[in-house]
Formats: structure tokens, C-alpha cells, sequence
């Protein structure tokens, strides 16, 4: 036998069909998801789309055997099958690109794909020949891969890939991509997308979860649409649009673009000079980032994700030390201030890990919404803190911010994302800014969540405050931002005000490249 | 004396000695080197040697027969890591306090069997040194590297062996990718729960006889807490050895050397409190271990019980 044909999926079962008939499951306190009837066949890309807490990694997790269905059957090619666990499913010719990738970083290529199948050395690895395997893999679907490169020295678009090939070579047949297009520049969503349209050519069965409208749209056959953990349902993508899927998705009208207005810009606010910073890992953060964000606008911050974003966040914030340059907040040179000294002077961050960074998960909501100015009057005098005002201080601000909660006396990590994050909004934006330094503020909540921090936002560039959005979500930078600054490396790339920006433009800066001459040579 | 020290007897003396020494840290050593690729801290290692070392010492006592012994040990100490792998594995409980428990309930449960069953210290005769043909010949080296117990020989042998596993074998594949990334692991259908049952009852038997190749090796008698932190030290030695099996004898090599060296100070009479030259090879310890820290890095899910949820 050759090796090639060693490789090919034909060595497993094909998936003709497969069909979720009825599947119910139950979380304490949640109905995850109610009787849902879901079906994918061989060459179409069958998209489920829904908000988070829908139900449609539940629904996944219980056809890759990750979760055990209430009620329901699942049929493959009409006969029913019980799975228990993921080695049924890949047994079965299930594969899954989980959202976050599921490779141990300091192992290399071929180590990860090798990892729970049988050697062909018994007891012994045989990694070269798994190498030699995933190199005529790679070849059939056009990903370049090296076997033998460790994980932590790829891009997140080429550990895709590594997921990707780890599925085909268990046999996969039917591939399940939760959310994969998250951490993607446009390129690479592209690149992405034609591997996926030569995998359905091949006879693969594919189920595109995301919540990305355009995307939906562009790549998949049919859409199926999950809200509260209930089928609303199915259609063939050609007949329906985004607006259409949006409002189904919701279950009410949504507004998908956001009116920006035209807002006076004022003086410079926060500035940076030539700021150089290290890294968690010991590698340089920063290296020469200088750039102004004045009064009345939104600089968003562009660059896929591990760039420089949470060091320059940090430096601004001053939970990172800055080895040169500068960092000055309205005229004053704050490089060398403590968080809390330039918290004192107006700057309010909402920072990227919301549960980690931006809350204390054991505190209550009245306590978390104090954090920044619980030690000063008239929230405490002389250390002792005004329970009465504090009470109802966020009493207001529970009510002004619309935050979900049985009551200001919940601790905060009983919330949901959303609710979290108006905890964070709160805290911060009642304050009156002069500066806002939001992080990924919106990654992780469902639309309507993410519509209320994004008004908010714009409210506050309303009021003349400046805003740094730094974001992986290019749509997002793209309806916020009066300027975009690419992010690559540590360097910034290149400022540009957001009028008519290709998004090609911004792919390729986000990339690395400067000058689109570049990328053809 | 200060020139004693340096005269060849005593340099071969240290040497051979250090040699010896080395070996209950190589054991337990090694043992904890492979809990922690997979991602558990056992700190009971010191409970679980003084099990084996009264278990060893009593059975070999009671029958005269060191391999039974030996066997005793074993067994003690698969059951100590059974009894860890349930507590950490299937009830997650907190490493580091379940592994503090567990050198407790061994420290007073070897004393209260050792009053109860023996009652005075008596001394047996270990394991023989084993002179190995023709290599024990040679001048000073043969003296110096082939003329130990076969338990000591065995220490040495485990290293390679670990590496091997560790390395070369999909069974290791699976404990560094438990280690590092057990949700990855248990997506591709591997049972961490399993892979860590097997590396903690691997670390209670190679701790058990640690704790043997000390009463029925080296010392040949029990104690109450003969161990006196050895096993510690040996928890400390996979960091300093960076969770790599050459690594960690490179550390027991170091320590046991610098400790042959001072129980030589004091042997000779050289003039300096024995208090302090106890004391050096845990200073040394710390001093390494603080040069180490920032150089190496830990399993990533290194004393994190592991439980299926994303």
C-alpha cells in the first residue's frame, strides 16, 4: 500500500448523512437545548448559527461525544449510534476544529497529530512516518505545514491547519469548525475557506458554527438557526440574507450598522512616543509604538491577536513597565506614574479579560462597581466605607446600565458575559473618563450585549472622550473607528482614517505587510 | 586536615559515597518526574518512602528475605499512590494539601507500625554490594563506580530507561500532552484519568523503593523519620532538573556529592559546627533552584485537576 492512499479518508466509514433527531440536554438551571433536530450531508457546508448560550456547542459537544444527549438519536447513514465519548466519534469519522485549539504548544506538528492513535512501532512513536502521512495530507488540500515546527512557533491560522489535519488524518468525514474563522485575518479566513471548498468537492459533510453573518453567507449551503436552545430553522442559504438571519437569530429587529456621527475632534489626550516594552515570554512587547488619540474619537487598534495588543494596553494602563519612550495623558508625562495615579487623572480601561482583569468574581455587584474609587469620599471616610451611598450608588447605576441581576448583592461571576461587562462599563464610564482604553470589549457576548457596549462607546466619543478600541474584530474596528492603527509584531503598521479602507489593505498590514507590492513578490 | 581533604582517598571516598547516595532521590525522583509531566504534584513522596522503608525493613526482618522486602515496599507504595491518584484524580482535590496529608499519614503510620511490630532499632543486613566482574577490577574507578548494592545499580539504570519512555513511547507522548494540554489530550480520546492513575502508582512504587534503598540498602535499619526530608528534596530535584530524568540525576549527583562532602567535614574533624555543614546541601538546593526558576517551565498543568468542561 502507498502511502497515499494510506492518507486518504476512504480508509474510514463515509459519512453520507448524518442526522440529530430530537436532541435534549440539560444543565442545572438551563435547558441547553430543547428537542433539536439537526442534519448535515457529504459536500455541503451546513452553517448553525446562533447567540452565545444558544445552544450550539452543546449541540456539537453531544454529536462528538463530549456531552451525553437527555433525550434524542443520532443516525449516520440512517443507522442509529450511541456516543460516548470523542473516540467514538472519530471512530465513527467525526472530526472537530474546537475554537480554541486543542494542541499542546510545546510539542511539534507531527507529535500532536501522533497523540492517542496506535503506532505502527507497537509501544514506539513513529513519528516520521506519521510526518511523511501529514505531508502528502497537506498536499491533497493545499495546506502547508511543517511536521516537524512546534506549536508555539506557528500562527494561530496555521495551528488551524494543524487542527484541520489532525481531523483528516483520523478519517474524519464529517468536520464540525466551531467558531474558526474567530482569530483569522481576512487572508486567512480566504485561505481557509477554499481549503473548506476543496474538502466539500472531496466528499466531506462540514458544519460551520459562527455568528458571523457575511461569513455564513459566503461559505455555507444551508443555515440553521438555534435561539434559547430551540430550533427556530432551516433554509437554504441562497434564499435567505443577512438582516433576515440577524432578527431570527435575535428575535427582533437589529440594527447591524451603527450610526456614527460626525463629532467636533478636540485636543490630544493620550499620546505615545516611540514606546518600547517586553513581553510575558521575554521577547520584546513593544518596539517603537508612537501614536495620538485625541478628544471625540475612536483610534481603533487592528492586528491579529498576540501582537502587541494586551502590552499596549498595559503600558497606557501602567501594569507594564515601559523600557523607553513615552506615555503622556493630557500634556503630562505619566510614564512613570502607578495605575492608580493615572486612574486619578481620567483614565478607565476596560480590560480584555473580563472575568480575570476586569471583576472580582467573588465580590458582589455593589463591591465590584466600587473597585476603582471605594477608598475615596464619598464612597469610604477615613477607611470606613459608606455602606448607605454605596448601596445607592449602585442601586443608579444597576438601573442607568441596565444590568441583569437578581440583586447588588449577587456576587458578580453569578452574572452572565454581558451583565459582567456592564459591571465593567459601569465602573468605568461613570466616572467621567477623559481617556477609555477598551480591550476586546465586545469579544464573547451575543448581539445584543455587544450593540449596548458599542452604543455606549460611541455615546462617550459623544461627549468628547477619547477612545482606544483595540479589538481582533475587523468589523468591529470597522464600524467603531474614526482612525485604525495597525497592529503587527509591536509595530504599528500604519494609521488610516476609516474612510473607504479596503479590508484587503487591512489583511495585508495585519500580516506584516506594508506595500501590496510586497505581497506579489 | 584542611590537606587531608584533598588527598585521593578522601576524594574517591566522597565520590563513592556521593555515587550511593544518590540513590533514594534517583527513585523517587524520577517517580515524580513522571506525575508532574502528567501534570501532578505529589508531595506525599516522603510519606510514601517511609511506608516502603518500613515495609521493606519489616518484611525483610521478619523473613530474611530482601527480595520479599523489596516486593513489601513495592506494593506499600502502589497502594499510597492509589489511594493519591483517587483523592487527586477522581475527587480533584488540591495537590499540594492532599500531598502534605499524605506524607503525614505516612510518617505517623510508619512510627506507630515501627513501636508496635519492632519496638528498638535493630539493624539487618542489607543488599550485598555487588561487585561487577572485571569492572569492579579496575583500579579506584572499579572501587568508586562498580562495587554497589544492586539497588543502587537499579537507580542508575531507571534514568535511561525514563528518558526512553519519556521520549520515545506513545505512553509518554500521552503523559507530556496530560501535562501540558489535558483537554487536548482528552479530545483525541485519551483517559487523562487513566494516564494519571498510571504515572501516580508508578510514583508511590519508585518512592517505596527509595524508601527501601534505604532501610534494607544503604542503612539497613528503620528509624522514626529516617527520611528526614529526602523525599522534599527529591520533589525539588525534578524542578531543578527541569522535569527531565538527565536533569534530575545531574541534581542528585550534585546534592548527594556536596552531602558526601560534608559528612567527610565532620568525619575528619575539620573545625566547622557539623550544624552548618549539614546545612549545605539544602542551602545549595535553594541557591540553584532560585538561579534555575527563571530559565525553566513547568508542565503548564502542572497540580490542575482536571475536569471535562470548555
Amino acid at each position: 500500500m502507498s502511502h497515499k492512499q494510506d492518507v486518504l479518508p476512504s480508509a474510514r466509514a463515509h459519512i453520507e448523512t448524518v442526522e440529530m433527531r430530537g436532541i435534549t440536554k440539560r444543565f442545572p438551571g438551563v435547558l441547553a437545548n430543547d428537542h433539536v433536530d439537526f442534519d448535515v450531508h457529504a459536500g455541503e457546508v451546513h452553517a448553525l448559527l446562533g447567540e452565545n448560550g444558544a445552544g450550539k456547542s452543546t449541540l456539537m459537544k453531544i454529536l462528538y461525544g463530549l456531552y451525553q444527549p437527555d433525550e434524542g438519536e443520532i443516525y449516520i447513514n440512517g443507522q442509529p449510534v450511541t456516543i460516548h465519548s470523542p473516540s467514538d466519534a472519530i471512530r465513527l469519522g467525526i472530526g472537530m476544529i474546537h475554537q480554541h485549539f486543542m494542541l499542546v504548544e510545546t510539542m511539534t506538528v507531527a507529535e500532536n497529530v501522533a497523540l492517542g492513535l496506535p503506532s505502527s512501532r507497537g509501544f514506539l512513536t513513529d513519528l516520521d512516518v506519521v510526518s511523511q502521512r501529514i505531508l502528502a495530507l497537506a498536499d491533497i488540500y493545499g495546506l502547508k505545514i511543517d511536521p516537524n515546527a512546534y506549536i508555539w512557533q506557528l500562527s494561530v491560522g496555521q495551528q488551524q491547519r494543524v487542527e484541520i489535519i489532525k481531523a483528516l488524518y483520523r478519517g474524519a468525514s464529517l468536520l464540525i469548525l466551531d467558531e474558526p474563522t474567530a482569530v483569522l485575518t481576512p487572508q486567512e479566513v480566504d485561505e481557509l475557506f477554499a481549503i473548506m471548498r476543496q474538502m466539500t468537492q472531496d466528499g466531506h459533510a462540514l458544519i460551520f458554527i459562527s455568528h458571523k453573518l457575511h461569513e455564513v453567507i459566503e461559505i455555507s449551503d444551508r443555515v440553521t438557526v438555534l435561539r434559547d436552545g430551540r430550533k427556530i430553522g432551516t433554509r437554504p442559504t441562497s434564499e435567505t440574507t443577512k438582516s433576515a438571519l440577524a432578527n431570527w437569530m435575535v428575535g427582533r429587529e437589529v440594527a447591524l450598522t451603527l450610526d456614527r456621527e460626525p463629532v467636533e475632534v478636540g485636543d490630544v489626550r493620550l499620546a505615545l512616543e516611540n514606546v518600547h516594552c517586553g513581553s510575558d515570554r521575554g521577547t520584546p512587547g513593544l518596539r517603537g509604538v508612537s501614536l495620538e488619540v485625541r478628544g471625540g474619537e475612536i483610534l481603533g487598534i487592528a492586528g491579529v491577536s498576540g501582537n502587541g495588543q494586551r502590552e499596549l494596553a498595559e503600558v497606557i494602563t501602567g501594569l507594564r513597565e515601559v523600557t523607553e519612550g513615552k506615555v503622556i495623558l493630557e500634556g503630562e508625562d505619566i510614564t512613570a506614574l502607578l495605575p492608580g495615579e493615572r486612574t486619578d487623572r481620567g483614565l478607565s480601561y476596560i480590560p480584555e479579560e473580563r472575568m480575570k482583569d476586569g471583576i472580582i468574581q467573588d465580590f458582589t455587584v455593589a463591591e465590584n462597581l466600587i473597585l476603582r474609587e471605594h477608598h475615596k469620599p464619598p464612597f469610604s471616610y477615613r477607611g470606613f466605607l459608606n455602606q448607605r451611598f454605596i448601596s445607592q450608588h449602585s442601586a443608579e447605576l444597576i438601573r442607568a446600565f441596565r444590568i441583569k441581576t437578581p440583586s447588588q448583592k449577587t456576587l458578580a461571576k453569578n452574572l452572565s458575559g454581558g451583565n459582567i461587562q456592564k459591571i465593567v462599563l459601569a465602573r468605568e464610564l461613570a466616572r467621567h473618563p477623559r481617556v477609555i482604553i477598551a480591550a476586546q470589549p465586545t469579544r464573547g457576548l451575543d448581539i445584543g450585549a455587544t450593540e449596548y457596549v458599542r452604543e455606549q462607546l460611541l455615546e462617550q466619543r459623544r461627549q468628547g472622550v477619547a477612545v482606544m478600541l483595540i479589538s481582533e474584530d475587523l468589523d468591529e474596528i470597522l464600524a467603531l473607528s474614526d482612525r485604525i492603527a495597525v497592529i503587527y509584531e509591536g509595530q504599528i503598521m500604519d494609521i488610516l482614517p476609516n474612510e473607504n479602507v479596503s479590508v484587503e489593505r487591512l489583511g495585508l498590514l495585519m500580516a506584516g505587510v506594508r506595500e501590496p507590492a510586497e505581497a506579489q513578490a | 586536615m584542611i590537606t587531608k581533604l584533598f588527598s585521593s582517598t578522601v576524594i574517591l571516598g566522597i565520590l563513592a559515597s556521593g555515587i550511593r547516595l544518590a540513590t533514594p532521590y534517583l527513585y523517587a525522583a524520577i517517580g515524580e518526574t513522571f506525575g508532574q509531566r502528567s501534570g501532578v504534584l505529589n508531595l506525599g513522596v516522603e510519606g510514601q518512602m517511609l511506608l516502603g522503608a518500613f515495609a521493606a525493613f519489616y518484611v525483610s526482618w521478619r523473613t530474611g528475605n530482601l527480595w520479599l522486602g523489596l516486593l513489601a515496599a513495592i506494593i506499600v507504595g502502589a497502594v499510597m499512590g492509589l489511594a493519591m491518584a483517587f483523592v487527586t484524580v477522581n475527587l480533584h482535590a488540591e495537590q499540594g494539601i492532599s500531598g502534605i496529608g499524605f506524607y503525614l499519614f505516612g510518617l505517623g503510620m510508619s512510627d506507630l507500625l515501627f513501636q508496635k511490630l519492632v519496638g528498638t532499632v535493630k539493624t539487618i543486613q542489607g543488599f550485598p554490594a555487588l561487585h561487577i566482574p572485571v569492572l569492579s577490577d579496575i583500579p579506584v574507578l572499579g572501587e568508586v563506580f562498580f562495587s554497589h548494592n544492586i539497588l543502587v545499580y537499579g537507580a542508575y539504570a531507571l534514568v535511561p530507561i525514563a528518558w526512553f519512555v519519556l521520549n520515545k513511547t506513545t505512553l509518554g507522548l500521552k503523559i507530556r500532552s496530560i501535562g501540558e494540554n489535558p483537554q487536548a489530550a482528552d479530545s483525541l480520546g485519551i483517559s487523562v484519568a487513566a494516564v494519571r492513575y498510571y504515572t501516580i502508582i508508578q510514583g508511590g512504587i519508585l518512592s517505596g523503593i527509595a524508601g527501601a534503598s534505604l532501610s534494607i540498602g544503604l542503612l539497613n535499619v528503620f528509624q522514626q523519620n529516617m527520611t528526614s526530608g529526602l523525599g522534599f528534596i527529591a520533589v525539588a530535584l525534578v524542578y531543578f532538573g527541569a522535569w527531565r530524568p538527565l536533569g534530575v540525576l545531574g541534581g542528585a549527583l550534585l546534592f548527594s556529592m556536596v552531602n558526601a562532602f560534608q559528612l567527610w567535614l565532620q568525619v575528619l574533624g575539620v573545625p566547622i559546627p557539623s550544624d552548618l555543614a549539614v546545612m549545605l546541601p539544602y542551602v545549595l538546593t535553594i541557591l540553584v533552584l532560585v538561579a534555575a526558576a527563571s530559565k525553566v517551565r513547568a508542565p503548564s498543568a502542572l497540580a490542575k485537576p482536571f475536569e471535562r468542561e470548555a
